[in-house]
């Protein structure tokens, strides 16, 4: 599965990394803590998120992760849209809750 | 080979810097992935402390044909209990700090789980010495 596929079946706002939107997916992970992110998010996993500040990319691009999902509505800075067009990791948006994404992306990806 | 990096203390547009420089210079010296991950992990969490605790730093890496060795030195407020510091949860981040994801205190327990060796030694009033090795 590609972060395209995910875009496009949920209707997911591509704010930036668009040249990211090829990157395979591994999995997800769920946090709004950097460190657990960074202590034990995977390689390739998608992170659902409502923080939108750059150290998210930073995060990200040091765990090598797919793509970094907003939710509920929240919008990247602007550093971190330049960062994750930098790094090629895009970052998607819903208007969804965290539970409402989670609950769809899990099903979606257990399918695949 | 020896990398070193000033770190500003509050600034955390720059956090991260030193760990992915650090990360391209491991990967171009074919160390294996599984090592890298885990030394990234203490080393940016050994950043971000200084740029969230201290008001400024060093960090030295070198790096021999078998090991990685990093040590940050920083100008701050030390820490009182160190072995406090490393129980999982404690912090003593401010607010502001913590609504931006940083200070669940699961930094240094970050490090200790990610590296072969790991030394802290800090004097309230004056810095912090963190130094840790990892063996490829
Ligand atoms: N370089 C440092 N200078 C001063 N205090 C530090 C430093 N590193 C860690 N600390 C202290 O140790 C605590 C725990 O650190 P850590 O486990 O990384 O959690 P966090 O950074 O999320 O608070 C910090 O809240 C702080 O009180
Ligand atoms: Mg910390």
């Amino acid at each position: 599965m590609k972060v395209s596929d995910l875009v496009e079946k949920f209707n997911l706002i591509v704010f930036s990394g668009n040249n990211g939107l090829e990157n395979e997916i591994s999995g997800g992970y769920v946090s709004d803590l950097l460190s657990d992110v960074m202590g034990n998010a995977g390689e390739g996993e998608v992170w659902i998120t409502l923080q939108t500040h750059q150290n998210v990319m930073a995060v990200a691009s040091l765990k090598d992760l797919a793509a970094v999902i907003l939710v509920k509505g929240f919008e990247p800075e602007t550093e971190t849209l330049n960062k994750s067009n930098e790094e090629g990791i895009p970052i998607l948006g819903t208007r969804w809750g965290t539970f409402e994404t989670v609950g769809k992306l899990y099903n979606f990806l257990q399918e695949d | 080979m020896e990398l070193v990096f000033e770190i500003e203390g509050g600034d955390f547009t720059s956090a991260g810097n030193a760990s992915s420089k650090i990360k391209k210079v491991l990967k171009q010296l074919n160390i294996d992935s599984k090592t890298i991950k885990r030394i990234v992990i203490a080393v940016y969490e050994a950043e971000v402390n200084i740029v969230a605790h201290a008001k400024k730093g060093i960090l030295k890496a070198s790096i021999g044909s078998h090991f990685i060795e990093v040590k940050l030195t920083d100008k701050g407020p030390g820490i009182e209990d160190v072995e406090k510091a490393m129980e999982a949860g404690f912090s003593t981040a401010s607010k502001q700090v913590r609504e931006m994801g940083f200070g669940a205190g699961m930094g240094l327990p970050n490090i200790k789980k990610n590296v072969d060796e790991l030394d802290i030694i800090s004097e309230m009033g004056k810095g912090t010495l963190v130094k840790f090795k990892n063996y490829f």
